[in-house]
């Protein structure tokens, strides 16, 4: 606390960072909350599958569920690391 | 999504939204709630000053507190000493309606229906809530106003269910612009208009806690941020202002104190959802003068 607060960079407008923030976890949770409830799970578990072989990060997931015409498509994407790292390690480290 | 125009004032003169076929021949009062996921954010303010307003207008307006178990309404109304039957006496049929509604010292049009305060919230039933909002349309009220508890438990999910308009109460906060998104969420699935299919409970925004300097330096989300956030018309826009809690403190919703601007804020707001179209007041940062700017004030 001082005089050298006044000359102290002020944090940059965070309320355009929480328009950003907000407008991506809406609409997120849009599209989750019209999407089938096992999707969670399934992510969770493929994400645990993949980690057997690759390092993906839990975030490298992507799941979407689109209409076609009169059925669903379940699309799934997979990011994979640049250089891959030992797996089985990252996996003991997981259920650590 | 929705009809930009309000238009309670078709309630006035007779049956308003025809979509419910069960209770055609009987006038039906237009219910609207008071609603925002989050709690602290200001629906028991709002709804006490929507309802004064509404009533100040001409309407039969009755507000009731949906908050089993936490009552609050009746203290902002100002008619805390004067509940005696509450609305889970009337539903559970252990007084009639009439000797549980509250009419207002200052508006004869305006009537509280108090929250129980002893009650566990399993109290309240889907089936007990139209009734009374049946009878009230009987009884010739205009507009219902339901004050919804905090959360998306029965108190709040009761509160919509039976709404044909929706103020979500919004702060411009991270956390009350994301619940308020899941409640706009609920309001389009679970309720019964949304069942219904047809048009739905039509939604509008009410921004409340507005402070335009923090706006203007970035530390707050702006009426447009949230607008655009969450997809919605504003329907008002109410600043910070003392004048909240010193009308909460005397149990005068704060819509009395036409000197407030949160008091202005909600006749503007009042009257658009009436239909009228008016210019967003409180919005615009006032410009300090150098030496206030120096010495604070």
């Amino acid at each position: 606390m001082g005089l050298f607060d006044l000359f102290r960079a002020r944090p940059k407008n965070t309320a355009a960072l929480a328009t950003e923030r907000l407008r991506i976890i809406v609409l997120q949770e849009r599209a989750a909350s019209g999407r089938p409830d096992y999707l969670p799970m399934l992510r969770r578990e493929l994400l645990e599958v993949i980690r057997k072989y690759v390092n993906v990060d839990p975030d490298a997931i992507d799941i979407h569920v689109t209409r076609e015409g009169e059925g669903e498509v379940l699309e799934l994407s997979v990011a994979l690391p640049e250089k891959p790292s030992a797996p089985p390690a990252a996996v003991a480290s997981d259920e650590a | 999504m929705n009809d930009p125009k309000p238009s309670i004032d078709e309630a006035s003169d007779g049956p308003a939204p025809a979509s419910n076929p069960a209770t055609e021949d009987t006038p039906l009062a237009e219910v609207i709630v008071v609603t925002s996921g989050k709690g602290g954010v200001g629906k028991t303010t709002t709804s006490a000053s929507l309802a004064m307003g509404l009533a100040k207008r001409g309407k039969k307006v009755a507000v009731i507190d949906f908050d089993v178990g936490l009552r609050n309404l009746d203290l902002i109304m100002g008619c805390e000493r004067r509940v005696v039957y509450d609305f889970v006496n009337v539903i559970q049929g252990e007084c009639t309606l009439k000797q549980a509604l509250i009419k207002d010292k200052r508006i004869d049009t305006l009537f509280v229906l108090a929250a129980s305060q002893t009650r566990d919230k399993d109290a309240l039933t889907k089936e007990g809530v139209e009734r009374v909002l049946k009878e009230l349309g009987d009884d010739g009220f205009d507009i219902v106003i339901c004050d919804s508890p905090a959360g998306i438990e029965k108190g709040a999910a009761l509160a919509m269910y039976f709404a044909d308009r929706a103020v979500v109460v919004v702060n411009p906060e991270v956390s009350s612009v994301r619940d308020s998104d899941r409640i706009l969420g609920l309001l389009s699935s679970k309720t019964r208009r949304a069942e219904q299919g047809g048009a739905g409970v039509e939604q509008h925004l009410l921004l409340t806690r507005y402070n335009p300097e923090r706006v203007a330096n970035g530390d707050m989300m702006g009426v447009n941020d949230v607008k655009e956030i969450l997809g919605l018309e504003v329907i008002g826009v109410v600043p910070e202002s003392e004048g909240v809690l010193t009308a909460s403190n005397s149990g005068v919703p704060v819509i009395l104190d036409e000197a407030s601007a949160a008091g202005q804020a909600y006749a503007d707001a009042v009257a658009r959802l009436c239909g009228e179209t008016l210019p967003m007041r409180f919005t615009q940062a006032q410009k300090k003068g150098f030496l206030s700017r120096m010495f604070g004030g």
